[in-house]
């Protein structure tokens, strides 16, 4: 292709891993965090396999006793939830993507940027600390007063989840004056890829809900140091209050994990369909409302804690509110697919595994915003399968697929096609064979996070075993084939997926500043039909 | 060229940089009220559940100190905001006598706290569990003064990290960074130093002057 074999590019234009530590270049921060969040999603991977492996059998045999399973599926979550999903898409894929979206050289406080990354370092340091000290075993929602009356290392890991909130806070911040201030004059609001509008809603909520989790772990530690009693039943607290502070922060929390990956979907879904988004402004206006709305439901997760009926009258009907605009999303890149010229490249693999498992993810989870129907499924493995088809069907299966579509500009590489669709292959059938006997399960009245299991529960348990063994194999295909890319993969032309979003004008992998010249801005992103037939035309 | 010693890289004028840096600002004290919500709504329904007790427990505040130290904060507000009308017209000097004299109020404030909060620890007034006073009728009085310890607790320290970002400011102004065309951090300073006197606006009231 056109590209020079040897440009200086950000990955070779300083050396040594001084300069790496000191960078403040959006797209070397971006990938340190790359680094990671890597380590942290086989970490939590490794405790999932613990669990599953634990559950193959309804006698408990593999650990030494209840309380050391608890540990494991306490650090699983953990680790997947603060130290791997929430920063996955943000900080590492949009770092470095964002600014060259918005035509910058940077993002709006570079400083900032790097600052965020440490403190995310000590945070999950500070995590990792209290996994090699024996961990905690209260789940990763620190229910009280269990949290705040059990020994162990309860304020390290409070600590932690604050110090890593006030690093998704900073990159959020970041993002937000980003867009509204760095973008290239002609890219206007409605004239940006969909991945902004995504990453803005996301940011949106990372300022305003992280807070509030910052200061219930504040109080968590207050509870356990100092003994406040303001969420101690025993002294005129409330640990009812503790509940509505968790969500308060976690439900917004699920929709700073899922709507980067619904960007991400917007932009792999035309790209590869070669062929104008459908409902732009649909997609666009859908993701603020579902940031704004999703403040209003945190009480469809305390149904049975007892609230009053009214009370959960209003937050289940709101919880089916916030579908809607998850819905309008579905149906406009389905809209976006109609006629489109689709090539099945591995990142729209993902993608469109991405569009079932999500699917399904979000309509059980009516069945769970129902409030007779959860009175049955509350607590069940039904919850257990239905996060996971939106965490891990939804924001994990996204995060690869973007992975795969933005690593020739990463790298510079591109990766093996066929190996690239056997490992989607791979995670779509072993996701679904570990998540849908899950699903039966629950709905059969297995409870969650039990050790030890009636036996009638034995097959569902041993299918989702195997499934989770069959995802850890396909993990290592599509880890071990971007790995092998990198040194062996064929040089990334500019623009491989012949997309019109912006990034893929400059180098792969990019000039230090993003773009040796300002962007060419004659199409929009989604413009693919104005180029037909310009084509056709010239 | 004023515009090149001070222009980051990846701005392209001064007045993107400015403006860019004035959001920023706005957001993180966004986040910093809705860190303080949580308490504010803790208060809220203890005292809505105990309301007695908070009329009670309140009458062993000392409202003649939380005016004095309400009064200081106002004081040290016009200070900054004076610094920073002295940056935008040059006035160096008179810009480091100002903040100078904002981190003395700050200083006092955090005097008066000390006495208020040492008498207390005195006589038992603590949190929680540590609460031993006798002499407070109303049920779970020791709510309140965990309300009353992490709510000032909370404010006092961003009055230490305050004190701590204006002694900052001091030391470029003392060194030239500053000058009337580029003075955006100081007023960022100057924003935050006005938002934890305002939380303390809502403090006083809802702490000491209730019932
Ligand atoms: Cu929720």
């Amino acid at each position: 292709m056109e590209n020079s074999s040897n440009h200086t590019n950000y990955l070779n234009a300083t050396k040594g891993i001084w300069s790496w530590l000191t960078t403040v270049d959006h797209k070397r921060i971006g990938m340190m965090y790359l680094g990671f969040i890597i380590f942290s999603f086989m970490l939590g991977g490794f405790f999932a396999i613990c669990v599953r492996l634990e559950l193959f059998t309804p006698n408990g045999d593999l650990f030494k006793d209840g309380n050391q399973y608890n540990t494991f599926f306490t650090l699983h979550g953990i680790v997947m939830v603060f130290l791997f999903i929430i920063p996955s898409i943000p900080a590492a894929i949009g770092n470095f993507v964002l600014p060259q979206m918005v035509g910058a050289l940077d993002v709006a406080f570079p400083r900032l940027n790097l600052l965020s990354f440490y403190i995310y370092l000590v945070g999950a340091t500070l995590a990792l600390a209290v996994l090699i000290s024996g961990g905690v075993d209260t789940g990763w929602t620190f229910y009280t007063p269990y949290s705040s009356s059990i020994g162990g290392p309860v304020i390290a890991t409070g600590l932690a989840v604050f110090i890593l909130g006030f690093s998704s806070i900073l990159t959020g911040l970041n993002f937000i004056v980003t867009i509204h201030k760095l973008r290239l004059p002609g890219i206007t609001w409605f004239n940006m890829p969909l991945f902004l509008w995504g990453m803005y809603a996301t940011s949106v909520i990372q300022v305003l809900a992280t807070p509030v989790i910052g200061i219930t772990m504040v109080l968590l530690v207050f509870e356990r140091v100092a003994g406040v009693g303001i969420f101690d039943a025993s002294m005129g607290g409330d640990p009812v209050l503790y509940q509505h502070f968790f969500w308060f922060y976690s439900h917004p929390a699920v929709y700073i994990m899922i709507l980067p990956a619904m960007a991400i979907i917007s932009e792999l879904v035309a790209t590869f369909s070669q062929k104008r988004i459908f409902g732009y402004k649909a997609i666009a206006y859908s993701s603020v409302a579902i940031a704004l709305f999703s403040f209003l439901v945190w009480g469809h997760h305390m149904f049975t804690s007892g609230q009053s009926r009214f009370a959960a009258l209003v937050f289940s009907f709101l919880t089916f509110f916030v579908a809607v605009p998850s819905a309008i999303k579905v149906f406009n890149w389905v809209a976006t697919m109609y006629k489109g010229s689709i090539s099945l490249k591995t990142p729209m693999m993902y993608a469109l595994s991405f569009l079932s498992l999500f699917t399904i993810g979000g309509l059980t989870g009516l069945f769970l915003g129902t409030l007779a129907t959860d009175i049955h499924l509350h607590d069940t493995y039904f919850v257990v399968a239905h996060f996971h088809y939106v965490m891990f069907g939804g924001t994990v299966i996204a995060f690869i697929g973007g992975l795969h579509y933005w690593w020739p500009k990463f790298t510079g590489k591109m990766f093996n096609e066929f190996w690239g669709q056997v490992g989607a292959w791979g995670v779509f059938i072993g996701f679904n064979l570990t998540f849908m006997p899950q699903f039966l399960a629950g709905f059969r009245g297995m409870p969650r996070r039990y050790y030890e299991y009636d036996p009638s529960f034995e097959i569902f348990n041993q299918l989702s075993t195997i499934g989770a063994l069959t995802l850890a194999v396909s993990f290592t295909i599509v880890g071990i084939n971007l790995l092998v890319s990198i040194f062996k993969g064929a040089k990334a032309p500019k623009n491989p997926w012949n997309s019109l979003s912006i990034e893929w004008q400059t180098e792969s992998p990019p000039v230090t500043e993003n773009y040796a010249t300002t962007p060419d801005l004659t199409y929009g992103p989604y413009d693919y039909d104005k180029r037909q037939a310009a084509r056709a035309e010239g | 060229m004023a515009q090149t010693k001070y222009l980051a890289h990846h701005f392209t004028d001064l007045e993107q940089q400015s403006e860019s840096a004035k959001m920023g600002m706005w957001l993180f004290l966004l986040t910093e009220i809705l860190l303080f919500g949580g308490v504010f709504v803790a208060y809220a329904i203890y005292r809505a559940w105990h309301p007695e007790t908070f009329i009670n427990a309140h009458r062993f505040l000392d409202v003649r100190l939380g005016t004095i130290n309400t009064i200081v904060l106002i004081v040290s507000s016009l200070t900054i905001a004076l610094a920073i009308r002295d940056m935008q017209l040059d006035r160096r000097k008179q810009c480091m006598r100002n903040l100078i004299i904002t981190i003395l109020l700050a200083g006092v404030f955090l005097v008066i706290k000390y006495f208020e909060y040492s008498h207390k620890f005195h006589v038992g007034m603590l949190p929680g569990k540590f609460y031993t006073f006798d002499g407070i009728e109303g049920t779970n009085p020791h709510i309140f003064f965990s309300i009353y310890f992490l709510l000032t607790g909370i404010h006092g320290l961003h009055i230490i990290i305050g004190m701590s970002l204006i002694a900052w400011m001091l030391l470029k102004v003392k060194k030239g960074h500053f000058s009337s065309n580029y003075f955006v951090p100081i007023e960022a300073v100057g924003l935050y130093w006005h938002l934890v006197d305002l939380i303390w606006i809502f403090l006083f009231p809802l702490l000491y002057l209730i019932g």
